[in-house]
């Protein structure tokens, strides 16, 4: 199995969080990316979905700002995406 | 044979336990602290378990905020489960619920405080003081955090005292010893590698949540599946009380998500088509304050009666308009996003689309006070069956009955957990030699696994998943009628036949999340023919099971638990075990049963 599809399946797998409504935001945005499993925004979910729930969970409904910047620009998409924010 | 062709690793534990979330972790560090080597098998990381949306806190009657006594606790206990818990176990629950909070502390959970820096507690639902006649303040919480709190101080602890996590790795079958068919582990495969492993300790702990996903809509994170119970019945053993399922009166209609209690305790209220505030009708006095139950039952009513709101008419409106943007951002933080994202409306202008939804398993595998698995052999209804152990929603000791508290599912966790610990280690003495097991006793589990990835037949999982989530919601729901669950059971065995021509698309063992949810599909199945018969079965509403045409509670033929077993047909066997009536000491007299009046 080639690494990209590997990875894709276990980030497919890792996006099953403790909340439904987790599992609903980051498993939303994974299906509106999953077509371009190099892409350097897929590597840094990746790295997102290793944070903590309440974490996730604070910064997608805007209560405060996550550490990178690249998780910023995901976290800003699925916000836009879900009607919350610009 | 197919099963031979799988390369199978051993791991030898002196106790394995299956799930992490809170009541597996307290187990494993219990287990750890106890001196007993402890693996903990997980198929997701320990603190992205379900116990993480457990927000409310955990019952305690520490007495911290005013009067409390634990006996007040096993009253309200008693009777919220509406006559159906064991009172012997639901004493040991709320006894111990005092010394499991405070270690809980010991280990680190950052409970909020009192001024003088005692554990903060706050009043919840059903929760009172003197036997009903006061508001108990009972409850500790984390802010609003503590499920995620718990879990994480629980894994740090357990990692402190070298339990070993086996994380990603997903549970697939009980391994039998054929010649004593005694437990002896799990065949689990490795994600990440792809491989097999076979876990074997002198005794299982199953710990792996409910069964919530067997439902269209309920609140359940993707991975509540009840694998274990789906384990439990494949083995041949009897789940217990499976018709008792906990609707939360305000689900986001389509989406499932919470929108929480204190939505109503801060003022909000439901209306039908007709802006009519309906519950007035139904509770007079509480109105949309009333218990779960109750407010669940009235919605399901105003829907029947034709005053839903929507374009199928099929759910009701909750308002909090009214309210203001200010008191909304200050008391209900997080409900104006919530209903943004997963009802699209803005709760300042807009009422909240709602039904109810599923939301907690009271049944399960049965157990005693211990954890450990009880089955009915001839006359006895309390059998231990040697080696295998259940605690959280998975199992049903009973101390739920036929309804759960608000907070007593944490408290379930943690004082269960910690029995289970503490009777392995009075059972198993730390690094007992394992007895060798026949080369076949993998076989059963092997060739069931090489015949689910192999799956050709011509219904995707998906497509099967939800026949038979739209089976339970329509016919196992809020209100039961003889028809509708005559009905229900015609369609839910019809669905697990479905099963036969089931097709997974990826073969491989790495990270297959189609195989994967094949697997849970299969242990959803069973669980959700065994709670369709058992409703059947139960000609009275008592608690969360509400038959329309048996309106009253039926304590001379009906105070007993439900056992089912689900053979490989789907066919279903029943027995009943007595509702344990006595208490375990004399420190607290047994609560005779009485009209249920909140």
């Amino acid at each position: 199995m080639a690494a990209n599809e590997a990875r894709l399946k276990r980030i497919r797998w890792r996006c099953r969080r403790g909340t439904r409504e987790l599992d609903a935001l980051l498993g939303g945005w994974l299906e509106r990316h999953a077509a371009d499993p190099d892409s350097a925004s897929l590597q840094a979910f990746d790295a997102l979905l290793d944070q903590q729930d309440p974490e996730l969970w604070d910064w997608l409904m805007g209560h405060a700002r996550p550490p990178r910047e690249d998780w910023c620009v995901i976290v800003d998409e699925i916000r836009r995406h879900a009607g919350l924010a610009r | 044979m197919a099963a031979e062709s799988y390369k199978v690793e051993t791991h030898q534990y002196d106790v394995v336990v299956v799930g992490a979330g809170g009541a597996g972790l307290r187990a494993t560090m219990g287990l750890a602290a106890k001196g007993l080597s402890a693996a903990c098998v997980t198929k997701v990381f320990p603190t992205r378990s379900h116990t993480v949306a457990a927000q409310g806190g955990v019952a305690a009657a520490l007495g911290n905020m005013g009067e409390d006594d634990w006996r007040y606790h096993f009253y309200d206990t008693v009777k919220g489960g509406d006559w159906l818990g064991d009172q012997d176990a639901v004493e040991y629950m709320c006894r111990e619920a005092i010394p499991a909070v405070i270690e809980l502390e010991h280990f680190g959970v950052p409970f909020s405080r009192t001024k003088d820096g005692k554990i903060y507690q706050r009043p919840f639902g059903g929760m009172t003081t003197r036997y009903g006649e006061g508001v108990a303040q009972r409850t500790c919480a984390a802010a609003d955090r503590t499920g995620h709190a718990i879990l994480h101080t629980l894994y740090t602890q357990a990692l402190k005292h070298d339990a070993r996590f086996f994380v990603e790795y997903f549970a697939t079958d009980l391994v039998k010893d054929p010649r004593s068919g005694r437990i002896t582990g799990v065949l689990a495969i490795d994600l990440n590698e792809g491989t097999l492993h076979y876990f074997q300790g002198h005794a299982v702990v199953l710990a792996t949540g409910g069964y919530g996903r067997a439902y269209f809509s309920c609140t359940s994170a993707h991975t509540c599946t009840g694998d274990g119970g789906g384990m439990a019945l494949r083995a041949g053993l009897a789940l217990q009380d499976l018709e008792f399922v906990q609707f939360h009166p305000t689900g986001i209609y389509g989406s499932g998500c919470l929108i929480t209690e204190g939505s109503r305790g801060e003022g909000g209220f439901l209306t039908n088509s007709k802006g009519e505030r309906f519950m007035e009708r139904y509770a007079p006095n509480a109105k949309d304050l009333a218990s779960r139950d109750v407010v669940s039952r009235a919605i399901t009513m105003e829907i029947r009666e034709g005053r839903g709101v929507g374009e199928h008419a099929d759910h009701v409106y909750l308002n909090l308009a009214h309210l203001g943007a200010d008191v909304l951002h200050e008391r209900l933080p997080g409900i104006s996003e919530t209903a943004r994202i997963f009802a699209g409306v803005d709760v300042t202008k807009e009422p909240i689309p709602v039904l109810p939804t599923v939301h907690y398993n009271m049944g399960g595998i049965p157990t005693n006070y211990h954890g450990e698995v009880v089955q009915k052999v001839g006359d006895d209804p309390d059998v231990v069956v040697p080696g295998l152990f259940a605690i959280g929603e998975a199992a049903c000791v009973s101390v739920h009955g036929a309804n759960r508290l608000g907070s007593n599912s944490l408290l379930d966790l943690v004082v269960f957990g910690r029995a289970v610990a503490n009777r392995c280690a009075e059972l198993v003495k730390p690094d007992t030699p394992h007895h060798d097991l026949p080369k076949d006793a993998l076989d059963p589990a092997l060739t069931r696994l090489d015949k689910l990835r192999h799956a050709n037949g011509g219904t995707p999982t998906a497509e099967l998943r939800l026949k038979m989530q739209k089976t339970m919601q329509a016919d196992a729901a809020v209100f039961r009628t003889a028809e509708t669950l005559k009905e229900g059971c015609r369609k839910i065995d019809e669905v697990y036949s479905g099963f036969g021509d089931i097709h997974v698309s990826d073969r491989s063992l790495i990270w297959n999340s189609d195989l994967m949810e094949t697997f849970e599909l299969s242990n959803l199945l069973a669980q959700a023919v065994g709670t369709m018969h058992s409703a059947e079965q139960r000609p009275e509403s008592r608690g969360a099971h509400a038959r329309e045409d048996f309106p009253d509670r039926d304590d001379v033929h009906w105070m007993k638990h439900t056992l089912v077993t689900v053979d490989d047909q789907g066919q279903c066997s029943f027995a009943y075990r007595a509702v344990h009536s006595n208490t375990m000491t004399d420190e607290v007299a047994t609560v005779p049963p009485k009209k249920r009046v909140y």
